[in-house]
């Protein structure tokens, strides 16, 4: 009972949350200075003009009732239109969703096996030499900043040994193998920092928990160390191994901008930015919102799994 | 036929082979913005991926040639009468758009009509706002009544954002034109796909079956882009990458000389700049010949603090070129009364160079009593929320098909980009007069006097003119440069050709 009780505030706190959150974007987006009639005019924005084209777009409404109207289409499923080419924000969404999805799903499948996998064991063994590699590894690759390991790859494995093409986009992907020659480059990218950052995390989650009593007491038990880690330290640990994954793979969504502009992959990503730069504020707004909505399903999904896995909850 | 004379032959067909356009073949292009603004739409299309994009689809009543000259293209003729205030234009009768209706008068007055309308938000409304009656005299005839002479209108239909749609076309989410090509496919921020047009009215062309073309903003992918092989034409390359483009023997640099500059701008009405002696100071302190070397490497044209170029028609090479002389300087200054003061230069990202034109230009004031203050601000909004807002920084300007809209946008005393606040009444008369002359001969030294007139008064410090650089697979043949801009003006779909 206590357990649905806690899932269903979870849920309810996330969706309040989402509420709080189309305020924030609402008044960010709001004081960008400038607005789309002067990008769209560009070096030809006379006072006129832009004057006109403001009018022509209904920019000269008063921002709470802009809100309320942008708030309502969004709750009705239309987001409304773009203010810089007229297209439905829907269907711009639509074309670009997929393959940021389609980026960030084979990038968690790449990921989150090796993650844990090193994640683990280097808690198991540490302080082993095993552990010390991969702790300067990951330590390395954490430091070095995605657009450098993209444009590494660009140049070597794609200006040099031509084994990739240096964009990533196609819609001409007919067989296994020219999907990974397309998605081999920024997937790599992706994954270097992906997978140091998870297994940094989950090492520190299982450490935490092989140092606990608990622990303590079924070694001293006799238990066998690989009983010990998988029937006692494990289960204990997936609430904060959850975290460390979901804090990771939100990222996927709208932080792969430095691998969608360095392989020029159409993803959601870069339509933010293009509707920063136009203050094309629908599609932006729409942008953000469905960032926040992912990022926070994906925190929520961790702390359900924390309590559903906590056994003090679990065994009431 | 003796053995020397058909080997005579063979060479001279092997050279007239390499010459000839082939036909056939799919190309990619990327070009330097992609954003999800791209438009179909000519009059509210901005930077080349649109205008690129433009040219594939649509055709103008007249395009501009290597030097600028109008040529005919959906227009049979264009005849002035009354002082070039009345314009007579004939269409061809053998034009089709892409959906098989004949090109009409109707296309022509709706498509120039549109651009009054702000609703529609035309970027070039500034230039059809004279434009009073636009009136179908016929099924084939346009008469267009100016509120004002102006013996450049050839010109200006050849600007991409004239270029013709058919009549009553509201929805651009597909282009129907009467262009090379036909659009395919349009994805704003993601590509187009151009497939040639079999019925193009100009016989032979294009040449090419397919053309993809899409943006990539950042210029040393793009770069690896065109070095992997994935694309074969590159629109904007930076003068930095030249080096590594030259280098591989697969690949050229296709370089244009045009008007396109970054200035430096001093507002007149307010101080330092409204003290004449000091922005004469200012001028003398730009060493053109290191800024050519240094930060355009030697991708540039010295200029001359006035922004006609020399591959304009109207260019006066008589005009005493302004040197480098920190002499004159120290002079201009101490007479100024600023010496030893301090002033912020506004510099950004979004004019290129900016900042180290401004290094050069600090290292040069320490020399000679001045200091000057580098302001750095985003690209961001720059032209919005900086430029033309502060006494001194830095301006852009594209290159303009003519003088006169060179002028009477950026330097005309009530021009809307007039960032230097620069007030003339002998130059504001002299371009509405060359405005209304059609004789070239007269015309010239009106434009002189003009350039002198912004050399000596305007506040606008103007060291170089670029030359902008594209670059591509030496398979691709044909490309010529025409001053209007990157990739032949834009205009490079329906000239190139892919050999084998």
């Amino acid at each position: 009972m206590n357990v649905a009780r806690l899932v269903l505030v979870r849920i309810a706190i996330a969706i309040l949350t989402l509420g709080f959150v189309s305020v924030v974007v609402f008044l960010g987006t709001e004081i960008l200075p400038g607005d789309v009639a002067e990008a769209l005019l560009g070096q030809s924005a006379t006072p006129e003009a832009v004057a006109g084209l403001r009018q022509a777009l209904h920019l000269d409404l008063p921002a709470y009732t802009r809100y309320f109207l942008w708030l309502g289409g969004l709750l009705s499923g239309d987001p409304g239109r773009s203010l810089v080419n007229g297209l439905p924000v829907a269907g711009l969404i639509a074309s670009r969703l997929p393959n940021s999805l389609m980026l960030a799903a084979v990038t968690a499948v790449v990921c989150v096996p090796i993650a844990l996998m090193l994640g683990i064991t280097s808690a198991i063994w540490r302080g082993s030499i095993y552990d010390r590699v991969t702790s300067f590894l990951t330590m390395s690759i954490v430091a070095m900043p995605e657009f450098l390991i993209a444009t590494l790859a660009v140049i070597v494995f794609a200006v040099n040994l031509r084994w990739f093409p240096a964009l990533s986009y196609s819609t001409e992907i007919g067989s296994l193998g020219q999907f990974f020659r397309l998605f081999g480059l920024p997937v790599f990218t992706l994954s270097c920092v992906m997978i140091a950052w998870m297994m940094r995390m989950t090492r520190a989650a299982v450490i935490d928990t092989l140092r606990s009593s608990y622990v303590e007491m079924a070694v001293l038990k006799g238990a066998r160390p690989m009983r010990v880690v998988l029937t006692h330290a494990l289960p204990n640990t997936i609430g904060p191994i959850a975290n460390a994954v979901a804090l990771s793979l939100s990222h996927l969504l709208g932080g792969a901008i430095i691998v969608e502009i360095v392989f020029n992959y159409p993803g959601l990503a870069r339509l933010l930015v293009d509707a920063v730069s136009t203050r094309d504020m629908p599609l932006l707004q729409a942008c953000v919102m469905i960032f926040c909505s992912a990022y926070l399903f994906l925190v929520m999904l961790a702390d359900i799994a924390g309590i559903l896995s906590n056994p003090r909850l679990r065994h009431r | 036929m003796s053995v020397a004379a058909a080997g005579a032959v063979a060479t001279f067909a092997e050279t007239a082979h390499a010459q000839t356009p082939r036909r056939g073949g799919r190309i990619k292009v990327a070009t330097s913005q992609s954003s999800n603004a791209e438009k179909l739409d000519p009059p509210r299309g901005l930077g080349q991926t649109d205008y690129s994009r433009g040219s594939m689809f649509y055709n103008g009543l007249t395009v501009l040639d290597e030097n600028l000259t109008p040529q005919l293209a959906l227009a049979d003729e264009i005849a002035p009468s009354e002082r070039a205030t009345v314009w007579n234009i004939k269409l061809r009768r053998d034009v089709r758009f892409h959906d098989g209706s004949p090109l009409t008068s109707a296309d022509v007055v709706y498509s120039l009509r549109r651009h009054k309308d702000p609703a529609v938000g035309s970027v070039a409304r500034m230039l059809a706002q004279p434009m009073q009656e636009i009136t179908a005299t016929g099924p084939h005839e346009v008469r267009i009544r100016l509120s004002e002479p102006n013996a450049d209108l050839p010109a200006v239909f050849g600007v991409s954002h004239f270029q013709i749609v058919k009549d009553g076309a509201t929805d651009f989410r597909i282009a129907n034109g009467t262009g090379p090509y036909k659009c395919a496919e349009f994805k704003p921020g993601v590509r187009s796909i151009a497939v040639r047009n079999e019925e193009y009215f100009k016989p032979g062309k294009p040449y090419l079956d397919e053309i993809e073309l899409f943006g990539i903003p950042d210029e040393p992918a793009r770069v690896n882009a065109l070095l992997s092989g994935d694309v074969h034409l590159v629109g904007s390359v930076n003068p930095r990458s030249a080096q590594r483009i030259t280098s591989d023997p697969n690949l050229a640099l296709f370089e244009t000389k045009s008007g396109a500059y970054v200035d430096l701008v001093i507002r007149l009405d307010q101080a330092p700049g409204s003290n004449p002696d000091f922005v004469l100071a200012v001028k003398h302190m730009f060493n053109r010949e290191q800024i050519r070397r240094a930060v355009y490497r030697n991708y540039a044209v010295i200029a001359n603090d006035h922004p006609i170029d020399p591959t304009n028609r109207f260019y006066d090479p008589s005009l005493p070129q302004r040197s480098y002389d920190p002499d004159k300087a120290r002079f201009y200054l101490q007479r100024s009364g600023f010496v030893n003061q301090t002033f912020p230069i506004v510099v950004s990202p979004a004019a290129s160079n900016s900042e180290e034109m401004a290094q050069l230009l600090q290292q040069t004031g320490q020399q000679i009593g001045l200091n000057f203050q580098l302001q750095r601000v985003p690209a961001d909004g720059y032209w919005t929320n900086h430029y033309m807002k502060h006494p001194i920084g830095f301006g852009a300007a594209n290159a303009q098909p003519t003088a006169d809209i060179q002028f009477s946008y950026l330097f005309k005393s009530d021009a809307p980009y007039n960032a230097s606040a620069w007030r003339n009444e002998r130059f504001d008369r002299l371009l509405l007069e060359a405005r209304a002359e059609t004789d070239d001969a007269k015309r010239r030294p009106m434009y002189a006097e003009m350039q002198r007139l912004i050399h000596e008064g305007s506040g606008v410090c103007l060291p170089v003119f670029a030359i902008v650089l594209d670059a591509h697979s030496n398979r691709l043949k044909g490309l010529r440069s025409i001053p209007a801009g990157n990739l032949m003006g834009f205009n490079f779909a329906e000239h190139i050709w892919l050999e084998q």
